[in-house]
């Protein structure tokens, strides 16, 4: 029995390859792409719309919103990529319920790829926000001695995150096909219902930790007299985005 | 080794590739909407907002224009009470002045009749006496009225003193008419010559007596010529008699407690008493 995705191989030339990971990986870009298109392309701007525009809407507002509240003050410029990672973890694990389907995720490759991609993301933001400068300076803080500790803390959260989404969604499937070969009936749906659930949650959990680290990195430079005024437009925005 | 380093490259690209393509096919086209809806709501929110406005300056235009109709109304209203009024008293003065009118016309008739009234009592009075009179002469004394009448008439002319009949004698015989006796009723032929003797014992025989029957002497008897004139009638005595009659009316609707009997006879006395 295979651990990871990454070891099922369709095809491979020397170092290149085309695994179960990548396979599926282009299946979900592919449903996901597909679908916002089909929808998208008929999209009104009315007040009457169809129930997948208002799907749709719904997802693209309460991630918009999340961003939000977790302190971003302008969260359409991080939207492409947290709500990518959002949608695309929770897609992997929704996709479950297919039979013969391998959630990407499931890899530590796959894992490794996105939480690298924060890795970079979030120096990437606060620099955009602060300068090389200015974000550089936040691993001095509050004294230099914390130089190495914030750098320690930079790679191992990376790690975590990695891992936290590789175990979870490894261990769901691995879980569902133990389950399987032991009792065949109606205990595996269960599993299959809570895995889905677990997903949801690591879906989650995944996208707004990236979204904490990128507003750590983005407000180093914030000082306290600064905090009050800021939370306050956040409330007016946030009051403005319930409208 | 569970991490495969390909698949994590490979990953990396196919996670960023997928960034763009839900970029431009997902988050844009959605949020563009939504940007699209909330600007259709608030031009709609702002458009209802300026006709609001707009309705209420309407509002305030029509309920001035209510008001200074109902003022107008209520000028009219005045002006037309007022003329109403003005006509009811040029009316009621008309109603008046046409009823004073009448009255006087009814009081007019009303004095017309009792005018007419009054001659009819006097002339049924007069003939009752005279009757009555006439009827007590004939059983009492034998006599006529009008031989009474005469008789009296002669003992006034035979009364007379001497001062009286001198200025009678130069009257009449200055005057160049003959003398006139007019009576209310026919002499026999023996009254006209005692009337003739006495004239012609006190005033002389050379004026010639003319005899007259005038009815509206009302039974009397008299003499006249040259404005002078020696008289004797009922008249004077109907007239008092008329003004008590009258004057007994008066008391009685006064005071209605009178006796009617002792009233009416009174008079009818009183009238036999100065006839003597």
């Amino acid at each position: 029995m295979n651990l990871s995705p990454d070891n099922i191989i369709y095809w491979q030339m020397g170092f290149f390859k085309l695994n179960a990971t990548i396979v599926f990986t282009w299946g979900l870009m592919l449903v996901l792409v597909l679908g916002s298109k089909m929808i998208t392309r008929k999209l009104s701007t009315g007040l009457q719309r169809s129930r997948w525009q208002n799907l749709l809407e719904i997802i693209v507002t309460g991630i918009n919103k999340q961003i939000e509240e977790v302190g971003l003050k302008h969260p359409q410029k991080y939207l492409g990529f947290l709500g990518t990672l959002f949608l695309f973890v929770a897609m992997a694990s929704l996709f479950t319920i297919v039979p013969g389907y391998e959630p990407p995720t499931g890899s530590l490759s796959t894992t490794a790829a996105l939480a690298i991609c924060v890795f970079v993301a979030v120096p990437m933001f606060g620099i955009e926000e602060s300068g090389v400068g200015g974000y550089l300076r936040g691993y001095l803080k509050p004294t230099i001695i914390m130089l190495p500790f914030n750098i320690i803390s930079e790679i191992s959260r990376t790690l975590a995150l990695a891992v936290r989404l590789f175990g979870n969604m490894m261990s769901g499937t691995m879980i569902l096909a133990i389950l399987l070969t032991i009792t065949p009936f109606v205990f595996p749906i269960i599993m299959s219902a809570l895995g889905l659930l677990t997903g949801m949650v690591q879906a989650y959990i995944f996208s707004i930790l990236a979204t904490v680290y990128i507003a750590a990195a983005t407000r180093v430079r914030t000082t306290k007299p600064e905090v009050e005024p800021e939370e306050a437009t956040e409330d007016k925005t946030g009051s403005v985005s319930k409208l | 080794m569970l991490i495969d380093w390909f698949t994590v490259i490979a990953q990396v690209l196919n996670f960023l590739i997928l960034v763009w393509l839900l970029k431009r096919f997902l988050y844009q086209p959605i949020l563009a909407a939504i940007d699209a809806r909330e600007q259709d709501i608030a031009a709609k929110i702002a458009d209802a907002d300026a006709k609001e406005t707009e309705a209420e300056k309407q509002r305030e235009v029509y309920q001035q224009k209510n008001e200074a109709f109902d003022q107008q109304r209520k000028t009219h209203m005045n002006e037309v009470l007022k003329g109403a009024k003005a006509e009811r008293a040029q009316l009621l003065d008309a109603t008046r002045q046409e009823a004073e009118d009448l009255r006087g016309r009814l009081e007019q008739a009303l004095r017309n009749e009792q005018r007419s009234l009054d001659e009819e009592i006097s002339r049924s009075t007069r003939e009752e006496v005279f009757a009555i009179a006439r009827k007590t002469l004939s059983d009492l004394a034998g006599t006529s009225l009008e031989q009474r009448m005469t008789e009296i008439f002669l003992d006034r002319l035979r009364e007379l003193n001497t001062a009286q009949i001198t200025e009678l004698k130069s009257a009449f015989k200055k005057s160049s008419d003959t003398l006139r006796v007019r009576t209310a009723f026919k002499l026999s032929a023996d009254q006209r010559a005692a009337i003739e003797t006495v004239i012609g014992e006190m005033l002389g025989k050379e004026k010639a007596v003319a005899f007259d029957i005038v009815p509206g002497l009302v039974s009397g008897i008299e003499i006249s010529s040259d404005g002078r004139k020696i008289a004797w009638s009922i008249a004077d005595y109907l007239g008092s008699l008329a003004k008590r009659v009258d004057d007994l009316l008066k008391n009685k609707s006064e005071t209605e407690g009178a006796a009617p009997a002792d009233s009416t006879a009174t008079p009818v006395k009183d009238v036999d008493n100065s006839g003597h």
